[in-house]
């Protein structure tokens, strides 16, 4: 069983350690929401690595990773409990009639029969280790359900009416993410620290395809990497973002490359930018791009 | 260390709640819970070092991205001055400036015993770079609501509130109770245990309706003159009610929806004004669209928006820009309307190059010159379905 960290820097080791390319604001922020037992919102553009943040403390905790993916209309059924319908109707058949109606309720209505989902599955746990609740995108869910999160976050307990409060033995660590589609409510938000990931810095970002792509040569990497920064800095609808780039090493490197090739940047283009405008964009000027980045690296 | 350990430095609970004061004062939420937050945070991480309780206190009292430099800012000024233990000294300032009113940012000058050099200044009128207008000049006046006659004005705001007008609605993928729809086995299955497992019921339910979002991105240059006045009292009307954004652009785009929602519409017009320093400037439609693709669309045009331009189509800039921002933005909205006041007069044909460049991208071409017209918008908001329309060429309206 892995020990809890007990200084940032400890934290900032063992992401490391887990090829997660961490800094110390992040590594505080995670430090934070284990000590004072907070959930930590972390917030930024897609693909910067909030949910990978979240899958590596859980490592680095030897914790279990409870994921709940958010859509609009999530509810109650899908998020924390359902009793299983068929199941009970079909156990009140084979008591047969005249069976004692008291008695089917209580049987019905046991844990036997309840379908657990994420939330209900963080909360009531016996972990050896608090598992890590990941609430992924939650500016895809509505307020309703926001309104309900506000609630459980603050209690950790759920009420199911047929068996009762349900309240955490141990908390989980809770990890909120957004892409900021929308702006979340504040009440939530003050519920929580907050922690803005950035896009990396070209070393950064180097050192993260280093970790999470060794298979690339160390200069595919690094061009790569300055090649998808001057796309930032241009004038797209979607600029990619760390999970691109790794994409695109990880693309690159399968077709055996070792540097940048303008052919080769030109057929695994798709696999940074996803929009027809982008790449259309980006295709009329791609020589003079690749050169500069061969250049920067 | 715990939260006694504090009281090592016993001066640093009180500055902690002074530092909360400015971040207030600037504009961030810095509540008692924040507060409570910030000093468990403290006690956890220790006051030792610098990058920490800088990081520590950045995770407890921002919570959105656009708060980030007013509180590097804020940290910079508040922690680095001689009155603030025990960290004076050790944090770089870099002196950047916040957004305090001058009378606040002279006593919190006075506060933290700074002289007046490195007090802190309220940031400079922001002043944009030279643009073209068809005054040629660019025309930063801010202008006062002072020409419609009192009358008029009165007359079109009491018609304007009083018009019943609702955006139509969408389905959500949220369920509830109703007499026809899909079979509801929760509560069937619940009510069918009374019944030894025999559905007698069977319950049902439907997803749920809710109002589209409505967004008008309005146009207030000077072609828009004797418009945006008239248009911006109906944004504002319809604002109230309905989960509207509003959008004004000329050379930029500037977001009113926080503006409009004064309950008082010649206050709202009034911060209007104050924000809008290009009233009457020159039109660049397609950048200000792309703006909105680009820093706006994804926030605000989810759940099957409306999106309504109103605009009499003279561009200075591109037209294949604006066709092409226009295109993108019909791809990613329920319904996108253009409204245009010159529509209404006799003999009008969309001939401007700007103009001609959007129509293809619409899905609808409305008037806007008058009440009567306006009022024809609410009714046709109203009863959008909910089918997306059959897009193709030029929309019906002008044939």
């Amino acid at each position: 069983m892995a020990r809890r960290p007990e200084s940032i820097e400890e934290v900032l080791e063992r992401l490391a350690a887990e090829r997660y390319v961490g800094d110390r604001p992040l590594a505080t922020a995670i430090f934070l929401a284990l000590k004072l037992g907070k959930p930590l919102f972390v917030e930024g553009e897609a693909g910067v690595g909030k949910t990978e943040a979240a899958k590596t403390v859980a490592a680095v905790l030897g914790a279990r990773l409870i994921r709940l993916q958010c859509y609009e209309g999530i509810d109650i059924a899908h998020a924390v409990y359902e009793w299983n319908y068929p199941r009970q109707l079909l156990h009140i058949r084979l008591m047969g009639e005249g069976s004692d109606r008291e008695r089917a309720e209580r049987e019905i209505f046991s844990p036997d029969f309840l379908l657990r989902r994420p939330l209900l599955d963080a909360i009531d746990n016996d972990d050896e280790v608090p598992p890590v609740l990941l609430i992924d995108e939650i500016d895809r869910s509505d307020e309703e359900f926001e309104a309900f999160l506000l609630e459980l976050l603050s209690d950790f307990q759920v009420s199911i009416p047929e068996l009762g409060t349900i309240r955490a033995r141990q908390q989980p660590l809770v990890m909120l993410t957004s892409n900021r589609t929308r702006e979340v409510h504040d009440a939530l938000k003050r519920r929580c620290l907050y922690h803005w990931i950035d896009y990396p810095t070209v070393d950064k970002e180097v050192a993260i395809v280093r970790a999470r792509a060794p298979e690339a040569s160390e200069r595919l990497g690094r061009e790569v990497t300055e090649l998808a920064h001057s796309l930032r800095d241009m004038d797209l609808y979607k600029v990619p973002g760390v999970a691109e780039t790794l994409d695109w090493v990880r693309s690159l490197a399968a077709l055996g490359a070792d540097r940048l090739d303008t052919a080769l940047v030109d057929a695994t283009l798709g696999a940074a930018l996803k929009y027809q405008e982008d790449l259309e964009r980006v295709r009329s000027g791609l020589p003079e791009l690749v050169e500069r980045a061969q250049a920067a690296g | 260390m715990t939260v006694d350990a504090l009281e090592a430095e016993p001066d640093l609970l009180p500055r902690l709640g002074a530092f909360a004061r400015l971040l207030h004062d600037v504009g961030m939420d810095a509540g008692p819970g924040r507060l409570a937050s910030a000093t468990e945070a403290l006690a956890a991480v220790g006051v030792g070092d610098p990058a920490a309780f800088r990081d520590a206190l950045r995770t407890c009292f921002v919570s959105r991205r656009e708060e980030l430099a007013v509180f590097e800012a804020a940290f910079d000024l508040f922690w680095s001055t001689p009155n603030a233990s025990p960290l004076a000294g050790t944090i770089p300032g870099r002196s950047q400036p916040l957004p305090l009113s001058p009378e606040r940012a002279r006593a919190w000058a006075e506060t933290l015993g700074l002289n007046q050099r490195s007090a802190p200044k309220p940031p400079e009128e922001e002043i944009p770079a030279h643009s073209s207008g068809y005054t040629h000049q660019e025309l930063l006046r801010r202008k006062d609501f002072d020409q419609l006659t009192w009358d008029e004005s009165e007359q079109i705001k009491r018609l304007l509130q009083q018009s019943p007008w609702r955006i139509a609605q969408r389905r959500t993928r949220r369920l509830r109770p109703a007499r026809a729809g899909e079979v509801d086995l929760r509560r069937t299955a619940r009510h069918s245990i009374r019944s030894g497992g025999e559905a007698m019921h069977i319950f049902r339910r439907q997803t749920r309706v809710r109002r589209r979002p409505l967004i008008l991105l309005c146009d207030v240059s000077g072609s828009m003159e004797r418009y945006s006045r008239l248009l911006l009292i109906f944004a504002h009307a319809v604002a109230r009610r309905e989960n509207v954004e509003t959008f004004v652009f000329s050379t930029r785009l500037t977001r009113l929806t926080r503006q409009l929602r004064q309950r008082d519409v010649d206050v709202a017009l009034d911060r209007v004004a104050k924000q809008v320093h290009d009233f009457s400037g020159g039109t660049r439609i397609g950048d200000a669209l792309a703006e909105f693709n680009r820093r706006w669309a994804r926030r605000v045009l989810g759940h099957g928006a409306v999106v309504i331009v109103i605009s009499d189509g003279w561009d200075r800039g591109e037209p294949e820009r604006l066709a092409q921002e226009l295109e993108r933005l019909r791809r990613s909205c329920h319904r996108l309307i253009w409204l245009n006041p010159l529509l209404g007069s006799d003999g009008y044909q969309p001939v401007t190059r700007g103009m001609a460049a959007a129509l293809p991208h619409l899905d609808e071409f409305m008037a806007a010159h008058s009440l009567e017209a306006l009022d024809e918008l609410g009714r046709f908001l109203a009863g959008l379905d909910r089918r997306r329309p059959q897009r193709m060429g030029l929309p019906s309206a002008i044939h």
